[in-house]
């Protein structure tokens, strides 16, 4: 399958990166020729096989379930590009 | 003592314990070459305060007779590891002006120990690259320039981390392995890289580029000092859901120079068609040296070898575009300029679009359309079906009684900077062919410089150690690495 530039647009879109119209045709070869790379995976048989998701069986750790960390609101906001009262300030969400 | 740069870590640690010198002139003489090397690119943050400090603790700590192996040891880190007010970006331009208010546990577990830190190494952003070029610093430059002149790659994505340690501005670097990026600068640049067992070391701290994949090692002068340094970067760690409840061991203890009755399995789907002649004759050549040093080398099959590629640049960026939804222009790094009205839609979509460089909105992008609605059993599922077969080859050769696997580390030698095509990122994928196979099956991997190919630059070769056995790859490494005797340097230019 080929990607055609509206399907990059709304692929840059989804990743929240702005990509102007006019790079558009470039994004969309460079994507077809990572997917078309890709592609030699469909000689594969793959029926039967569970997905992997993780390179040893492992049980995920559990610890009680209390405090252990917290009261470092300076420290959380110190990277912030624009934090105001306590909190990080963005450009209005809602109208 | 003179150029106490140039040592190893195991020289120094030496020399240190019986008062020949002192962590503060260790400390001075990497100060002063790296301070003369900003023709390599390879330091991109310098803490020589920080080092200073540290080194005259070490040097108390010595005294009072507490030291461990890494005391006093001068050491380079990666840009991709937090430390404590310490910029950290990542090399990426979205991190500028970041200062982590926390300590990644595997800088913490060095400083515990008493290791130096000289300041942060160059790398390819997030860690996606192959050449240290996709960097928001510049380029690192090789330390190796033969006289042609050519400035060439010192590999990626830890190309800062081999670049020092190949230079002597380090004793050693911290670095990170993706699907490669220990091991094929290493081998580009004529030093050990070791990337270990997934969940022998932390990722707490580590910025991520695919969590499933990651993991960090050492790059050395020499398999002892891997052996040194994975011993203090490694930890059971709580912070880290994914480190594993193993304890370390003594991996120096592990160099027995005993390999007699080992099995080498030679991997006949390696043969790929663009291996350099040169690097298929040193790989002939390497597994007799293994031969001759007692152990037993046999040919194994890997069937869907020639699969882990695609696999992996389907489930790295799939990983990537999720981790890395995080750079949003909210919480940390760069903002981007908005103008008046602009929503916060556009500050997501202008702080991403300025902040991160062209492969990393590649990856982003690629990974989103993988795991979009749709798509994502397509590509996503069965690259990951495809890495469950993967793992079963090894885990069928490592069942049939072979105890590493021997291969070259890179197709070919380094190459000259800015040679890559941009318009086709495939043919610089097909740098990692050798090295990916194993991040996918999370196995330990050490690249071992072995020879220089005919123009002079050297080339590395690779063992593919069963899980968890480190201590065992490690002295099979070392095998090698006396037999092949590799001593050359980089002649000085910078």
């Amino acid at each position: 399958m080929a990607i055609t530039q509206d399907e990059a647009r709304k692929v840059a879109h989804l990743a929240r990166i702005a990509v102007d119209d006019a790079d558009l045709p470039a994004l969309a070869q460079e994507l077809n020729g990572i997917l078309h790379f890709m592609e030699q995976l469909n000689e594969v048989d793959v029926d039967g096989i569970e997905p992997m998701t993780g390179v040893e069986p492992m049980r995920l750790k559990r610890r009680e379930d209390v405090v252990t960390d917290g009261e470092q609101q300076d420290l959380v906001l110190k990277n912030a590009p624009d934090a105001r009262e306590g909190f990080f300030a963005v450009p209005k969400v809602v109208e | 003592m003179s150029d106490l740069n140039k040592l190893t870590i195991a020289e120094a640690r030496d020399a240190l314990a019986k008062g020949e010198t002192t962590s503060v002139e260790l400390t001075e003489a990497c100060i002063t070459a790296i301070d003369a090397s900003g023709a390599l690119n390879a330091f991109v943050h310098n803490t020589p305060e920080k080092a200073r400090g540290m080194a005259a603790a070490a040097d108390a700590r010595i005294k009072a007779g507490n030291a461990q192996p890494m005391t006093g040891i001068p050491v380079g880190v990666k840009d991709l590891f937090c430390v404590k007010d310490v910029p950290s970006q990542s090399a990426s331009r979205i991190l500028e002006g970041f200062l982590p208010q926390y300590e990644s546990t595997v800088t913490q577990n060095l400083w515990d120990q008493g290791a130096v830190m000289l300041g942060k190494l160059n790398q390819d952003e997030f860690g996606m690259g192959s050449s240290t070029e996709n960097s928001t610093y510049g380029a690192t430059v090789s330390p190796w320039k033969l006289e042609d002149g050519v400035a060439r790659t010192s590999g990626g994505s830890s190309g800062g981390s081999a670049a020092a340690v190949a230079a002597d501005l380090c004793l050693g670097a911290t670095a990170t392995d993706t699907g490669g990026s220990i091991r094929q600068p290493a081998a580009f640049t004529g030093t050990v890289g070791l990337r270990p067992t997934y969940g022998r070391v932390s990722r707490w701290g580590v910025i991520a580029y695919a969590s499933s994949l990651d993991q960090a090692g050492p790059i050395t002068k020499t398999v002892r000092d891997a052996a040194i340094m994975l011993g203090a970067m490694a930890s059971v760690d709580p912070k880290d859901s994914t480190s594993a409840e193993r304890p370390v061991p003594d991996y120096e203890a592990a160099l027995t120079g005993d390999i007699r009755g080992k099995k080498i399995g030679i991997p006949r789907e390696y043969r790929i068609d663009g291996l350099s002649d040169e690097i298929d004759a040193l790989w002939s050549k390497t597994a007799e040296m293994l031969r001759d040093a007692g152990a037993e080398v046999v040919d194994i099959s890997l069937p869907h070898a020639k699969y882990a590629l695609p696999a992996y640049y389907v489930i790295a960026p799939a990983e990537a575009s999720s981790n890395l939804a995080r750079y949003d222009g909210v919480r940390y790094g760069r903002r981007a300029k908005l103008g008046a009205g602009d929503g916060v839609v556009e500050m997501y979509e202008r702080t991403r679009a300025e902040g991160f460089g062209p492969e990393v909105k590649r990856r982003i992008m690629v990974g989103t359309y993988v795991l979009s609605a749709g798509f994502y059993d397509a590509y996503y599922n069965r690259a990951r079906k495809v890495r469950a077969l993967i793992k079963r080859d090894f885990d069928q050769a490592y069942a049939s009684g072979i105890d590493a696997i021997l291969a070259p580390t890179t197709p070919s030698a380094a190459f000259a900077l800015g040679s890559a095509d941009s318009s086709n990122p495939v043919e610089m994928y097909l740098n990692d062919v050798f090295t990916v196979t194993l991040n996918l099956a999370g196995l330990p991997g050490i690249s071992v410089p072995v020879g220089l190919n005919g123009q002079g630059l050297p080339l590395g070769m690779q063992l593919i150690g069963r899980p968890w056995d480190e201590g065992g790859l490690l002295n099979l490494a070392q095998a090698l690495e006396t037999a092949a005797g590799f001593t050359a340097k980089p002649p000085r230019w910078w």
